[in-house]
């Protein structure tokens, strides 16, 4: 195989554009997407709908299996920093998916209209749209450089022809326009096709300038700049479902934002102490309830999540609701504290749950009970007896996401050596799938994988000692309707669809 | 020892990678720096009333009258080392009945019980020893709500290793005391002055 530098291998349709290219021209820049034709009118219910209700988790008949469908990315083993993917996240129809990644760029995916003549092959997800979305800043009061790492995006609910999402990174937010143009006017009197001026005295008949179509170029400008907002370093943005609000979430407070206005935020929590030396935790992700605009949760270092009502006061560090489970005794060691840090907290689609993720295991919690979660789903449970490895080599802070699928029946978040582990709420069951180069001939079923905890390793079992921490899934999307699966490895983007019998 | 050591060994990955953090791109995260001083705090902690149990296991075991005496001046300077690096909230519960002086207390501590004599020590000697470290910190760093600064100022990051300095300096001085104790209060302190740069 060679890897020419940054080859970009695809499924069917060929090459791409490679995913590195570093254009810092921020303001617009396009890309143009493979020729064919397009009908931005295509609207989500053309598509063919899988029922959700066979959504499930692992091998059995009547279960979903899970098969390889595209990688994005370069192949070579040496990972540019720039190319760490950062975050990934579908739209609101899932026919976009969009990625951040360390080098301030975002690259949307979009889903191909099916093939009709071949409706065993799934739709694919190609290049869309790729753009600068932050550089790198200083900031000179406090002599710091400010990352242009995508932190989060987050997209908006589609209200016309155009797309909007909004990326932030540790101090700034911006809202982005993706619009397409296929057609341009052409037959200007006093213009040259090629944009050259014609001396007036030369012309001799008049014509009326007509659109005329041209090849699709999707342009993305940024239409909004939330900035110096935040003293601290941005974890999270959330969309309110009044379309009309977001949060923005750092170390110590949250901010309200309205999406047309930028000189202006709300502080809405404030955790920071008179003292700073008194500081106890820290707020490690925040988000809008999916339908009620007036609550949000807000998840802190210690385990613990809030759940505040913007009703109740215009500053909402008093909680609604505190939740929080008794930590066990006989688990305690050095680094209680450190696992039981919540990394991510995502509501169930249908706003009755929420889910929390912390080092070792994923919690689903039932917002009408405070004092313990409905179910906990332990990831690498054999983990724990390795704290101190993993405290020495830094993975002990790595921030593992989750998320729910459609209908809310089955949750998945990442692990080590590029496992990542799919928990079925109903059936109570779970599996561990890979996401490797060496799985990915197209619509190859995957393999489910075990990590062996003792020394007893049967067949085709991993040791814990020989997993690759180097190798960590922190970042996973579930398309909001489809058994369609987006997974980030450190710089390459696997997409896996069930398979269709 | 185990714990010991390893606590120990843990306090010590835990400064270099706060010293690291410093370096990084994108200025030091608040929620890691807390993460690492709260593993330093229980790490220092645990080491403490290791060394705390050690010595008193120590006292413990049966000797000749002889060694005893060796053994009691020989203990009582380590305790007064480890003693002196209690924290204004110390592990176990001192008797604040008993009252000795420590410099005629060379024949009492081999004839009364020694682990009352232990622990009598440590409330003198505590006593003793904790009133320099409290004005002590007062006078170097203010404190309370004065003392943070404003985020619009340029952070204090810069003298955290010079605040080191300074302190070891003060504290090799005022007392003849083993250099890993000494590192380690210093360690402690420091742990709370990089959350407070922030």
């Amino acid at each position: 195989m060679v890897g020419v530098g940054r080859l970009v291998r695809e499924g069917v349709r060929g090459s791409e554009q490679a995913r590195t290219s570093r254009s810092h021209d921020s303001v617009s820049s396009f890309h143009r997407p493979l020729a064919r034709v397009h009908n931005p009118t295509n609207k989500p219910g053309n598509r063919a709908r899988i029922p959700l209700a066979m959504a499930g988790a692992g091998g059995g008949s009547n279960d979903v299996q899970w098969c390889f469908s595209q990688v994005k990315g370069a192949i070579d083993d040496d990972v540019a920093e720039a190319d760490i993917i950062s975050t990934v996240e579908f739209n609101h129809s899932g026919e976009l998916l969009a990625t951040g990644d360390k080098g301030g760029r975002v690259v949307i995916f979009q889903q191909e209209i099916e093939n009709k003549s071949q409706p065993q092959c799934r739709s694919e997800y190609n290049v869309y749209s790729t753009f600068q979305s932050h550089e790198p800043e200083f900031d000179y009061l406090k002599s710091l450089e400010i990352e242009e790492k995508i932190n989060e995006i987050r997209w908006l609910p589609q209200k016309n022809a155009a797309q909007f999402l909004l990326s932030t990174n540790d101090k700034t937010i911006k809202l982005w326009k993706i619009s397409e143009r296929d057609k341009r006017p052409e037959g200007y009197n006093l213009k040259e096709e090629d944009g050259r001026y014609i001396d007036p005295n030369t012309v001799t008949a008049l014509r009326v300038p007509v659109f005329r179509p041209m090849d699709l170029m999707v342009e993305a400008s940024p239409r909004r700049v939330f900035a110096n907002a935040h003293t601290y370093h941005i974890n999270s943005i959330s969309i309110n479902s009044d379309h009309e609000t977001y949060l923005s979430a750092d170390d110590l407070r949250i901010n309200l934002w309205h999406q047309e206005i930028t000189d202006r935020s709300f502080n809405i929590v404030d955790i920071k102490p008179a003292n700073m030396e008194e500081l106890t935790e820290v707020i490690t992700a925040a988000e809008f309830h999916p339908h009620q605009c007036n609550t949000f949760v807000y998840s802190s270092s210690k385990g613990t999540i809030r759940l505040c009502d913007m009703r109740a006061s215009a500053l909402c560090d008093t909680h609604s609701k505190l939740f929080e489970e008794p930590e066990d005794p006989s688990n305690r060691s050095f680094f209680s504290e450190i696992i039981s840090s919540i990394s991510d907290v995502k509501f169930s689609h249908n706003g009755r749950y929420m889910m929390t993720r912390d080092y070792l295991s994923v919690k689903i919690w039932d917002l009408n009970m405070e004092n313990r979660p409905v179910e906990t789903y332990q990831v690498h449970e054999y983990l724990r007896s390795k704290l101190c490895s993993l405290y020495e080599n830094d993975c002990i802070f790595d921030k593992f996401e989750c998320c729910w699928n459609g209908n809310d029946s089955v949750v998945m978040t990442g692990s080590y050596n590029n496992f990542f582990r799919m928990f079925d709420r109903g059936q109570r069951r779970d599996v561990t799938l890979e996401a490797s180069r060496e799985g990915s001939k197209p619509r190859q079923v995957l393999k489910p994988r075990k990590v062996c905890a003792d020394g007893k390793r049967k067949k085709d079992e991993i040791s814990v000692d020989s997993l690759d921490f180097n190798k960590k899934i922190l970042h996973t999307a579930w398309h909001p309707q489809d058994n369609i699966i987006a997974v980030a490895t450190t710089n390459n983007l696997y997409i896996f669809q069930d398979k269709m019998n | 020892m185990d714990v010991s050591a390893e606590a120990k060994r843990i306090m010590a990955v835990s400064i270099s990678k706060l010293y690291a953090s410093r370096a990084q791109r994108g200025g030091m995260r608040l929620h890691r720096s807390l993460l690492l001083s709260v593993v330093m705090r229980s790490a220092r902690d645990l080491y403490h009333s290791a060394c705390l149990a050690k010595e008193r296991a120590a006292h413990l075991v049966p000797v000749t009258l002889e060694e005893d005496a060796m053994d009691t001046t020989a203990s009582r300077e380590q305790v007064e080392v480890e003693v002196s690096q209690v924290e204004p909230e110390p592990e176990s519960p001192l008797t604040p009945t008993i009252q000795e002086p420590m410099s005629s207390d060379y024949e009492a501590a081999q004839g009364a019980c020694k682990t009352r004599t232990f622990s009598g020590k440590e409330t003198v000697e505590d006593k003793e020893n904790r009133s320099p470290v409290s004005p002590d910190r007062h006078s170097r760093k203010r404190r309370g709500k004065a003392s943070v600064a404003p985020d619009f100022l340029p952070s204090k990051r810069a003298r955290l290793s010079l605040e080191l300095g300074e302190e070891r300096v003060l504290r090799t001085g005022r007392r003849n005391c083993c250099r890993a104790g000494d590192a380690f209060t210093t360690l402690s302190l420091n742990s709370n002055r990089a959350i407070a740069a922030f």
